[in-house]
C-alpha cells in the first residue's frame, strides 16, 4: 500500500517542465496528498493560469502515481492559494544559482511599477542590488527582464504573484 | 452561480478570449522587441483566464470549456466590440491596452467580492496576473498620453466599451472563421 510520503517524494522528483532546476515540491504547487482505498488524491494550484505547462504537470503526476501502483486524481484548485511565497527556500536557492532571482516576498495588494523600478530586485550572479527593469514580461508569464549594470549581466526575475 | 453571475463570467472569458487573440497578432511583429514579448505574454494569460472562466461557467452548465469557447456561433458571443478590432495602429492597441485593463480591473474588483467562493477564488488569482497588464498599460499611457494619435485613439475606441454586448462587427466573424478553423476541420471525437 502505497504512503502519503512515498507519493511525496516521487512528486519531489518530477521537475517543472520550464525551470527543470526546481521540482513540483519546490515550486509549491502541490497543496496536499491523500491516500485511500487505492487512489491517491492531489490537490493542485497552477502557477499562471495560462502556463502552457500546467497539462505536463498533471499527466507527470498522474504517471508518478501509477508508477507507485495506485490510481491518480488530480483536483485543479484555481484560487488565490497558489502565491510565489509557496516557493520553497530550496527551491529559490536553486532558482538563485541557476541566475533566476527569486521573487520579493507577495504583500497584500499587488506590485507596482514604483516597486519594480526600485532597487531592492538583487542581481543573482553578483549580489548586487542596484539592478534595472528592462521589461515586465519575459520568456514565461511568470518572469520580468531585469540588468544588472555591476556585472553587466541581464538576467530574469520570477514576478511576485 | 446564479443565471446572471453565469452571464457575466461567460462576457468577462470571451472578452479575454478575443483580446487574446488580438494581442497575438503581435508575436513576431511588435515595433520593439520588448513590446512582442509583452504582448505575446499578456495574449497567453488572457486566453488562460478565458479557459479558466469557461471551465467554471461549463461545470454549472453541464458543458465543456472548448464547447463554450469554439462552438458557439459569432453572434452568440457576449465580448465588448473594443476586444474585436483587428488594430494595426501601435497607437490604437496602446489605447484598447489602456481602457480595457481598467474596466477589466473595476469588474475583477467587484467579482473578489462575491458571495461564491469559487468566483471570487478565480477573480482574486486572475487579478493578481492582470496588475502586470495594468502596469504595463499604464507605463505606455504616461508615456503617450500628450500625444494627439494616441488620445484620438483613445476617443475613437473609448465609446466601444458601452456599445453593448449583441451586435459585433464583422471583424468577429472574420475572427471565429480562423480561430474555430482547426476545430471544425477535426471529425467530432477525434484526439489530436
Amino acid at each position: 500500500m502505497v504512503t502519503a510520503e512515498q507519493v511525496w517524494n516521487a512528486l519531489a522528483e518530477i521537475p517543472d517542465p520550464e525551470i527543470p532546476v526546481i521540482s513540483l515540491v519546490d515550486l509549491g504547487v502541490i497543496r496536499d496528498v491523500g491516500v485511500a482505498n487505492g487512489t491517491v488524491r492531489v490537490a493542485f494550484t497552477p502557477t499562471f493560469l495560462g502556463c502552457p505547462a500546467l497539462e505536463v504537470m498533471r499527466d507527470a503526476m498522474a504517471e508518478r502515481i501509477r508508477e507507485l501502483g495506485a490510481e491518480p486524481e488530480i483536483e485543479v484548485l484555481k484560487d488565490d492559494s497558489w502565491s510565489t511565497d509557496r516557493i520553497t527556500p530550496e527551491g529559490r536557492e536553486k532558482l538563485r544559482v541557476s541566475g533566476f532571482a527569486p521573487p520579493a516576498p507577495r504583500e497584500a495588494s499587488a506590485p507596482t511599477l514604483v516597486q519594480l523600478q526600485s532597487n531592492v530586485f538583487r542581481c543573482p550572479y553578483c549580489g548586487s542590488t542596484d539592478t534595472k527593469l528592462e521589461n515586465i514580461f519575459g520568456p514565461t508569464p511568470c518572469r520580468s527582464l531585469r540588468y544588472c549594470p555591476s556585472c553587466r549581466q541581464p538576467f530574469e526575475q520570477f514576478k511576485t504573484i | 452561480m446564479n443565471e446572471s453571475e453565469a452571464r457575466s463570467l461567460l462576457e468577462i472569458a470571451d472578452d479575454e478570449l478575443i483580446l487574446g487573440w488580438r494581442d497575438s497578432e503581435w508575436t513576431g511583429i511588435a515595433p520593439l522587441l520588448e513590446e512582442d514579448v509583452a504582448f505575446s505574454s499578456i495574449a497567453q494569460n488572457e486566453i488562460g483566464h478565458a479557459r479558466a472562466l469557461y471551465e467554471l461557467v461549463a461545470g454549472e452548465q453541464g458543458t465543456t470549456a472548448d464547447e463554450l469557447a469554439f462552438d458557439r456561433a459569432p453572434e452568440e458571443y457576449r465580448c465588448t466590440r473594443l476586444v474585436e478590432l483587428r488594430l494595426l495602429d501601435w497607437e490604437k492597441t496602446i489605447a484598447r491596452h489602456y481602457l480595457y485593463e481598467q474596466a477589466d480591473a473595476a469588474r475583477l474588483e467587484q467579482l473578489k467580492q462575491s458571495d461564491d467562493a469559487e468566483i471570487a477564488g478565480l477573480a482574486a488569482k486572475i487579478d493578481r496576473e492582470e496588475a502586470y497588464h495594468r502596469m504595463h498599460a499604464q507605463m505606455w499611457f504616461d508615456r503617450l498620453k500628450d500625444e494627439p494619435r494616441f488620445t484620438a485613439a483613445l476617443d475613437e475606441l473609448r465609446p466601444l466599451l458601452d456599445a453593448g454586448r449583441d451586435e459585433h462587427s464583422p471583424e468577429l466573424a472574420e475572427l471565429w472563421v480562423e480561430m474555430t478553423m482547426v476545430r471544425r476541420s477535426q471529425p467530432a471525437g477525434t484526439a489530436w
